[in-house]
């Protein structure tokens, strides 16, 4: 067991598990699988209600896909910044990680922010809440999820700035694995989203 | 010989350590964080039962006047609602966390301070669902809350549905946290040796069940979120008039539903399945078809929903599938069954309350599911639903099955937890009492239902056939509640003054009886090394024991035996153990304060402003402070 | 000592290969050329009748890229990869369950 420990080369602090795993990444796995019935719960509500509006605006009226086919571009690059800000800080290199951690982050605003302004968009041109059923199920779907986002961003944050503090050290390389889990999550949620809502002809 | 490892986070070595009521409200320990789930539990059971003694006080004749038509409505929501996540889930949960990590040979739970935010986040959500008494009405659309009946054209004079909807989400976050850390601390967290099919079958139980629970609320979440938006926020999820299908809800509500009865029934027979073995002094009988079988329940659970929907209208193509996976669902529960009987065929059996509850259990629990066998079947489901026929099943099975299971497991671990037991002879009594009462309350149900007496109906005329068996329907409620009485003056006055129970009462065959009673605060003083299935049997009496002894018993490390001279060595032991926190605790109360708050100076059917009440806003705040103080928090090693 | 220790689910980590840094950004060239093709895809009348398998197919392709690659599942201990596509599954049968229960033409308007 504690080869098996060693050969994962996690440190000599962390005391044995049954699987060698550690139980904070065994938990955020466990809270990703759940995080995959909330959203497509709210994925199926879509899906199952995407005819049935009666009044407009209709989702082919309404979707700037070049513009969302930017935003989409955005999120899925801030996964490559991530991945790189781990790398980094396996690879012992504080400053660079931060760099890459920054990045994210600041993908992660342009992304929240693209949203935001699309949804105001939207909502100039008569889609809301309460419309019909595609602005309801719209934007409540993408409005978590853009929650989700920002919750990521406040968690990228967090560790950019305990890093300047000095907190965050080689070790701590599970940290930065974990918050990159649930980043990658919400990316890999928005390539289900922009194909099931934005693209698909329905 | 293993070392003192740990599997639980280490923390500082020099605990801070507070006193009296604080080190129940800042603790982190497992046993504690159990007794505090049971306790509340036990509360809420009894606010349950009240609630029960008033529906059947209504209905003991014909048009009764005890209560008004609104108040009944309220009353069987809240019944149903309390009785399932306030008083059911968390004394399973209670268990849980008493039991696992003594089976599995661990210190503690995975995440410690995660299963006290799990505890006050269920304390503080079960105080404000019930607080809608008090602020205008309590939920009143049944505990199932079809849509649009919740929906606000159709339940807008007072609040209850909001209370319900924000009360039931908080309780699904302290589900879900408490389901997260049983699971990677039974995948994680097991002592060396132990491999899943060495594990009781408690455990195994709970570990099914922990997944089924962080599957399921996340639906239940989101049809919550949908009625609350529609409600709170002027979506259309429910509306008709929009063109969306009430039925969705339906769908999404069952989708949860149904894994929540496994939710409720998976851990009870989990107690049973450790209860018979030791009552019979044989192994539990077919061990790894019980375990395969529980799992498949697990499974199955998610494709039967809609047999919850027969008469919904879904077609005779949606009905037959249904009614096919029901069908097949009641095969691994049928294993279950016949090996429980099995186990008991041929032991040496001792007839003290654990196993008299056990025995109900199963007795009770068949009854249940013969009568959803015939509610399986679409064609007599359409006459039987929304019938007293389905109040009559579920019954059986949640309360002649879970708590049946549920005080089984009382009477079994209670030793274990206070150090004492529990009188014998009121046990008797409690049992004989309860199970005269129950089936008087709930047998003639079958009756009334197939009479064609429907449900949640607040009074009925003389003259329909229906005026006896609901007369002895409350009689036996009554009996239910002298029961209850029973069974509180023997808690009470065993943890005062009960026999002292010794580590060992039952002659035990799993981890948790190879330690003192009470446990010390680190459980074991040396992990345990794990051989074989019913590990503290085998170290006893070697092999397969059939509870002869062949040799002289072996001490375990730190167990029971050791502790006669032991217990003086054990005493300088300077095990770590995590800090005591206040984090879980502030976080509970900013998540409570965060969602209560958005009904706080609202009047009912009116869209909160934003930013909403100040209250919510204190609440965010709140949350956050308990998070970045929990994440910050000297050294969590896992 | 350990010889008496029956092996729990033990993990079998794969050996710990570490996509390196230039590897990570070939993965993210070929999901921004993926997301081109979709959005290609979704302007060309004439492939309207077979866009739906193949958006479904390109989108699934991103997804696994992600999640084998940037989550390091490839490389991981099998058991992540169970807590996840597990789920997965079941959220899919999910979704298509609704679908069908709510199909207009399978049960009439």
């Amino acid at each position: 067991m504690a080869e098996a420990s060693l050969a994962a080369g996690h440190s000599a602090a962390e005391h044995a598990t049954t699987t060698g795993l550690n139980h904070r990444k065994v938990l955020m796995w466990a809270f990703l699988g759940s995080e995959c019935l909330f959203f497509g719960s709210l994925i199926s509500t879509y899906v199952v209600y995407r005819d049935h509006s009666l009044v407009g605006p209709f989702p082919q009226d309404t979707f700037d896909i070049p513009y969302t086919s930017v935003s989409s571009f955005v999120l899925l690059m801030s996964s490559l910044t991530m991945v790189l800000a781990l790398a980094a800080i396996q690879r012992a290199n504080v400053k660079e990680m931060r760099v890459w951690l920054a990045a994210t982050a600041l993908l992660g605003t342009v992304f929240v922010g693209g949203q935001v302004y699309e949804f105001t968009d939207f909502v100039r041109h008569g889609l809301t809440l309460s419309t019909n059923l595609f602005g309801t199920t719209f934007f409540v779907l993408t409005g978590f999820h853009g929650a989700h986002v920002t919750i990521g961003v406040i968690l990228l944050t967090s560790l950019f700035l305990n890093s300047l503090r000095g907190k965050i050290k080689k070790e701590d390389s599970l940290t930065v694995e974990l918050a990159g889990l649930y980043w990658h999550f919400v990316d890999v949620v928005w390539v289900v989203i922009f194909t099931v809502v934005y693209l698909l002809p329905y | 010989m293993a070392t003192a490892e740990h599997a639980i986070p280490m923390s500082h070595p020099a605990p801070r350590s507070y006193n009296g009521i604080w080190s129940w409200i800042f603790t982190v320990d497992h046993k504690k964080i159990g007794v505090l789930y049971g306790v509340t539990a036990v509360v809420f059971f009894l606010i349950g039962g009240i609630e029960a003694l008033l529906i059947r006080s209504q209905l003991m004749v014909p048009n009764g006047q005890v209560v008004s038509p609104e108040a009944y409505n309220e009353l069987f929501t809240m019944h149903g609602t309390t009785m399932i996540f306030l008083a059911l889930m968390p004394l399973s949960v209670a268990f849980f966390n008493i039991v696992v990590p003594l089976q599995i040979g661990a210190r503690d739970v995975a995440f410690p301070r995660l299963n006290a935010f799990s505890y006050w986040v269920f304390l503080f959500g079960g105080i404000l669902l019930n607080s809608s008494f008090l602020f205008g009405g309590a939920p009143n659309a049944g505990w199932f809350g079809y849509a649009n009946l919740t929906e606000l054209p159709f339940n807008h004079a007072t609040h209850g549905i909001d209370f319900w909807v924000l009360g039931l989400q908080i309780l699904g976050v302290a589900s879900m946290a408490g389901a997260f850390n049983f699971l990677v601390t039974i995948v994680n967290a097991r002592a060396p040796g132990m491999t899943f099919m060495r594990m009781p079958l408690f455990t195994w139980m709970t570990l099914v069940t922990s997944f089924l629970l962080i599957f399921a609320f996340p639906v239940l979440t989101v049809g919550l979120i949908e009625l609350m938006f529609d409600r709170l926020f002027g979506t259309n999820f429910f509306n008709p008039v929009a063109g969306a299908e009430p039925l969705l809800w339906q769908h999404l509500f069952w989708l949860f539903g149904h894994p929540e009865v496994y939710i409720l029934i998976l851990p009870a027979m989990g107690i049973v399945s450790d209860v018979l073995p030791t009552f019979s002094r044989k192994p539990l009988f077919g061990y790894p078809v019980v375990a395969y079988s529980g799992v498949a329940i697990g499974f199955m659970a998610w494709g039967v929903w809609a047999h919850h929907m027969f008469t919904a209208g879904l077609g005779p193509v949606a009905d037959s599938v249904f009614s096919m996976t029901t069908m097949l669902i009641a095969v691994p529960t049928g294993i279950k069954i016949f090996n429980w009987m099995a186990t008991l065929w041929g032991g040496a059996i001792n007839f003290k309350t654990p196993l008299l509850f056990a025995l109900g259990f199963i007795a009770m629990f068949t009854i249940g599911g013969l009568s959803g066998v015939m509610l399986a079947a679409p064609p007599a489901d359409w006459l039987e639903n929304d019938t007293y026929f389905v109040v009559a099943h579920l019954h059986y099975v949640l309360f002649g099955g879970t708590i049946f299971g549920l005080f089984a497991g009382i009477y079994y671990w209670f030793p274990k937890v206070s150090g004492r037991m529990m009188d014998e002879t009121f046990g008797q009594i409690h049992f004989w009492l309860m199970l005269v009462g129950f089936n008087l309350t709930f047998g003639g149900m079958h009756v009334l239902g197939m009479d064609g007496m429907p449900r949640r109906i607040y009074t009925y005329p003389t003259g329909m056939g229906w005026d006896f068996w609901n007369f002895v329907a409350t009689i036996g409620a009554f009996t239910i509640a002298a029961s209850t009485l029973v069974f509180l003056y023997n808690f009470f006055s065993s943890v005062r003054y009960g026999k002292l129970a010794g580590d060992d009462p039952w002659d035990g065959r799993t981890l948790e009886w190879s330690i003192p009673s009470p446990p010390p605060h680190y459980n074991f003083a040396e992990i345990p090394v794990v051989h074989a299935r019913d590990p503290f049997w085998v170290q006893k009496y070697g092999g397969e024991g059939h509870g002869h002894r062949q040799m002289a018993p072996v001490p375990i490390a730190g167990g029971a035996h050791d502790t006669e001279n032991g217990h003086a060595e054990h005493a300088h032991l300077n095990i770590p153990m995590p800090n005591e926190s206040f984090y879980p605790l502030i976080a509970a109360a900013g998540l409570a304060l965060a969602l209560g708050g958005l009904l706080v100076g609202l009047p009912p059917g009116q869209v909160p402003d934003f930013p909403p009440s100040w209250v919510s806003v204190v609440g965010v705040l709140t949350l956050f402070v308990g998070a970045y103080g929990w994440a910050l928090e000297p050294a969590m090693d896992e | 000592m350990q010889t008496d220790v029956v092996e729990t689910t033990q993990a079998r980590a794969k050996p710990h290969g570490h996509p390196s840094a230039a590897e990570y950004v070939k993965v993210a060239v070929v999901l921004a050329v993926i997301t081109g093709a979709e959005v290609a895809v979704y302007y060309q009348e004439s492939l309207h009748a077979v866009m739906v398998p193949i958006l479904l197919i390109l989108s699934a392709f991103k997804f696994s890229l992600v999640a084998l690659f940037f989550m390091h599942l490839k490389f991981d201990n099998r058991l992540f990869a169970v807590f996840f596509s597990g789920p997965l599954a079941l959220a899919f049968a999910v979704l298509i369950a609704l679908l069908t229960l709510f199909h207009r033409v399978l049960f009439g308007v």
